[in-house]
């Protein structure tokens, strides 16, 4: 069943962005945007969380909490970098404690670009996340079937000897 | 034969009614807020979502906990709809927080800690409501049990009238809606993290909710109790009640926990002035 994509829970952190792209991201829970039509929490907890949405380039800091956060969350996850700093670095590329772009750090699968992102440009980018989502779900229990099959036939020659 | 029936139509609706009043809660909040909301059914999206969710537990005894928490509201609420005793029921009750108050404290985080902490102090509020409510309910009708209380000629809403307002009170509490939404709440998401459910995710995280469900009709029943002389108004007030409860969390800001239990514990005090008023009629009449 497809229940991910219609509750899609979302992590929002800001990795050293100027704010512009997190007011932006807040924009969309106003009464104008209403994300929560989509059934879109914005939660403040990883581990209820499905999409991490990141915005600005990671400085050498919070390098480790962005890292944590990604690993605390439970499969299947997606992450969405939003905004230029969060894909490539943006203007802060060359500054000596920035990182880079998101992906230097975890692996990214949806990029929205603008400087700031617009709010129906996120909108966009958590779509498109969410199919990616139930990729990953269907991949998920894919594999788990795999495993208890294998789990299944051992037991089942151990049984036989 | 007649409360078989009940346990049976509980076990099976109430989820379903519990999810259904979660949507319409929501949807009417969003209304209030100026938005168009989620869809009627997204707390069974929410739901399912969760179970489909990979299973991370950070101490194994959480989870058994929570399985405690949700099997014990059941309880309750079965004891309640199979008309048995309103004593036992609160007990059992009180023991299903008991059991997310220690799951929330098997995980190492302070988030969780904070969230049980406040939990605790949550039941030290609504606790001697409850119990009033329970004794109010036998001085009116003469009787613990549920089947004679639901079926009693008494409109023991007019005897009540504090015990109602009280329990009224500390249903936001129940509810978990604002201002006493403190260890944790239907809309803040950021605050403490998430309370007595930060460490919960996946399944289990979805069986608190279920449980939550449960407990949320099992509360309108309760509430129904006061008013069961007459079914048509007990449902008309279980309706106003309710949304008179959502419309107390969208114009209010959570207070902090010694307001919280300051209310709660004023609540008490309108409770046991009313008993007292009750008795003391009661002693005249005889």
């Amino acid at each position: 069943m497809a229940f991910l994509k219609r509750s899609p829970w979302i992590l929002h952190y800001d990795a050293s962005s100027c704010n512009g792209c997190d007011i932006e991201v807040l924009a969309c829970l106003t009464p104008l945007y209403d994300v929560e039509r989509f059934g879109i929490i914005n939660t403040g907890n990883p581990k209820h969380a499905d999409v991490l949405l990141i915005t600005g380039g990671v400085n050498e800091q919070n390098r480790p909490v962005v890292k944590n956060l990604y690993e605390q969350m439970p499969e299947p996850k997606v992450v969405i970098a939003v905004g230029a700093c969060a894909a490539t670095g943006g203007i802060f590329r060359e500054c000596y404690n920035i990182v880079g772009g998101i992906d230097k750090v975890i692996p990214v699968d949806v990029y929205v670009p603008g400087c700031a992102a617009r709010p129906e440009q996120i909108i966009d980018g958590v779509v498109k996340a969410l199919s990616i989502l139930e990729e990953r779900r269907e991949r998920m229990t894919g594999e788990a079937q795999v495993q208890e099959e294998a789990r299944h036939d051992a037991a089942e020659a151990g049984e036989s000897r | 034969m007649n409360g078989f029936i009940g346990v049976v139509l509980f076990l099976i609706l109430a989820p379903v009614a519990g999810g259904l009043i979660a949507g319409l809660d929501r949807k009417l909040t969003a209304r209030m807020q100026g938005r168009v909301g989620p869809p009627l059914l997204q707390p069974f999206y929410d739901v399912g979502k969760l179970f489909e969710k990979e299973r991370v537990v950070v101490a194994t005894a959480q989870n058994f906990y929570i399985l405690a928490y949700l099997a014990f509201i059941v309880l309750s609420g079965a004891l309640f709809f199979a008309g048995g005793d309103l004593l036992l029921t609160v007990f059992a009750f009180t023991l299903a927080h008991v059991f997310l108050v220690l799951g929330a404290y098997a995980a190492h985080s302070p988030y969780s800690h904070i969230g049980a902490e406040r939990e605790l102090i949550q039941v030290m509020t609504y606790e001697p409501i409850v119990i009033l409510a329970v004794v109010g309910f036998y001085m009116v009708t003469g009787s613990f049990y549920v089947a004679d209380i639901a079926t009693t000629t008494v409109p023991a809403i007019l005897y009540l009238p504090g015990v109602f307002l009280g329990f009224a009170a500390i249903l936001t509490i129940k509810l978990r809606k604002s201002p006493f939404d403190i260890s944790t709440s239907h809309h803040a998401h950021q605050e403490i993290v998430k309370g007595v459910t930060t460490e919960f995710s996946g399944s289990t995280l979805g069986q608190i909710e279920i449980a939550h469900w449960y407990e949320n009709v099992f509360l309108l029943g309760l509430v129904y109790l006061f008013f069961a002389w007459n079914p048509v108004i007990g449902i008309i007030a279980v309706v106003v009640t309710y949304v008179a409860e959502v419309f107390i969390d969208n114009v209010t800001a959570r207070v902090r926990w010694q307001a919280a239990l300051k209310s709660g514990w004023l609540a008490a005090l309108l409770a046991v002035a009313n008993l007292l008023i009750l008795s003391y009629m009661m002693i005249g009449g005889a």
